[in-house]
């Protein structure tokens, strides 16, 4: 069922992206007032809850455990790396992520030692919407989701594409399962603290500046650190 | 503020390292004057007790005097401002350029207080050695994550070579600026963009 739905969002996505203007230039972002309600919406939730939690967990929760489950996360980001690695024909890349995944998971317990980059070996940093783009689907209408942040559709697609198709999502014990969703999102949080202060500090209006450094980001991503030079008089 | 995405998790740190991202002048070749400014930087940081304690005083005197020299603002400016730098009169560009600088300047000074130990890798530089304006390639290393590439847009001058916009992870922070500049202008005119800096600056003192 999951795999289906999941399926049917890869086709949804190309359909809706597909009327879409792409690269520099303008953000394309034609779903503005609602992303800025959105955005409005999150920043007190965010205020006075995902921070304040946040900021607890790194102070009351010690480092070495933070850590751990960072690896965790990071270790199912690189399966899902290796795996839009080969979606794109990237090999060295899967490889790298593939090891990392079978170093990590058994003789790094489940993810939690990361003892492949003591061995070295770099992380790929793929995902789906990063594959979707090397096949040349534009990032579509860009999202402002709460709770989520900046995405576009074609990258909340393949965020979604990542979440149903987790390993995580096979814990049978519901609980346990509900406990690591939350460390996940308290993990990315903690790990925004000292970013989130500093868009504050050097944006004249946040939600733009968001905006361009995700867009600018994204691009760079699909690109693999050398996309085409940006429009210089948009 | 505002939750991330897992691939946000990147996002965030660079944002972070956009302004963290110290840089660097005289006739040097322009990777050797980031590579030198970038060190000195980095010693005074580790060093200097005031800066270890968070003394905004001494910090905003370490970036007044060892980095911003090194900074071409009219430049900078000019191409934040896009094609509406033409547009703006020779006092609105002077002032744009100064409320700019003060914008920077302060978020480089919150920044720097939350400077964690970093190992910087200079790439060699590709390209043709008479032009005016290049790319320095560095990266930043941190154990267990994607390294962080940082570029900066280097532009020839009179006084030597200048930076004119620094690159994190993808993220211009010029390109960056460009939307917003933009966004301003057309709610409220070059004034109007004028005014939203100086309150800013203001309200960040």
């Amino acid at each position: 069922m999951r795999r289906t739905l999941g399926l049917l969002m890869v086709a949804g996505t190309v359909a809706l992206s597909g009327c879409a203007t792409t690269g520099g230039g303008r953000a394309f972002d034609p779903f503005e007032p609602v992303n800025r309600a959105m955005y409005a919406v999150n920043e007190p939730i965010d205020k006075y809850f995902f921070k304040p939690v946040a900021q607890a967990y790194v102070d009351y929760v010690p480092s070495i455990v933070r850590t751990g489950i960072s690896n965790y996360f990071n270790n199912i980001d690189d399966l899902f790396s290796a795996v839009n690695g080969l979606l794109q024909g990237k090999l060295d890349k899967a490889g790298h992520d593939m090891g990392r995944v079978m170093i990590n998971t058994f003789p790094g317990i489940l993810g939690l030692i990361d003892v492949a980059s003591d061995l070295g070996i770099p992380r790929g940093n793929e995902d789906f919407g990063q594959t979707f783009g090397y096949w040349g689907i534009p990032q579509g209408p860009y999202l402002f989701l709460p709770f989520f942040g900046p995405s576009t559709v074609r990258d909340g697609t393949g965020f979604v594409l990542r979440v149903l198709w987790s390993p995580t999502t096979e814990i049978p014990n519901v609980a346990l399962r509900n406990v690591i969703y939350g460390l996940g999102g308290v993990d990315i949080r903690a790990q925004a603290l000292g970013a989130t202060s500093l868009i504050d500090e050097a944006s004249l209006d946040p939600y733009t500046f968001v905006r361009r450094a995700y867009l600018q980001r994204r691009e760079y991503l699909v690109y693999d650190g050398s996309p085409p030079p940006p429009k210089d008089d948009e | 503020m505002k939750t991330l995405l897992p691939a946000g998790r990147w996002f965030a740190a660079m944002i972070l390292m956009l302004v963290l991202a110290p840089v660097a002048s005289a006739q040097e070749a322009p990777d050797a004057m980031v590579k030198r400014v970038a060190n000195e930087v980095q010693q005074i940081v580790k060093s200097d007790p005031k800066v270890q304690a968070g003394d905004q005083q001494r910090i905003r005197e370490v970036i007044e005097t060892k980095l911003l020299p090194n900074f071409d603002f009219e430049k900078m400016t000019a191409l934040a401002m896009g094609r509406n730098w033409r547009q703006a009169t020779p006092e609105q560009q002077k002032q744009l350029i100064d409320q700019f600088r003060a914008l920077l300047v302060r978020t480089y000074s919150g920044a720097l207080s939350q400077y964690r130990d970093q190992v910087m890798d200079f790439k060699p530089m590709r390209g043709d050695p008479n032009a005016t304006d290049v790319m320095v390639r560095s990266e930043v290393v941190r154990t267990g994550q994607v390294p962080v590439q940082i570029d900066y847009g280097m532009t020839k001058t009179a006084g030597g070579w200048k930076v004119a916009d620094v690159v994190v992870g993808g993220i211009s922070l010029v390109t960056n600026y460009r939307d917003e500049f933009n966004e301003q202008i057309k709610n409220g005119g070059i004034d109007g963009l004028i005014k939203t800096l100086s309150a800013k600056n203001q309200g960040l003192k």
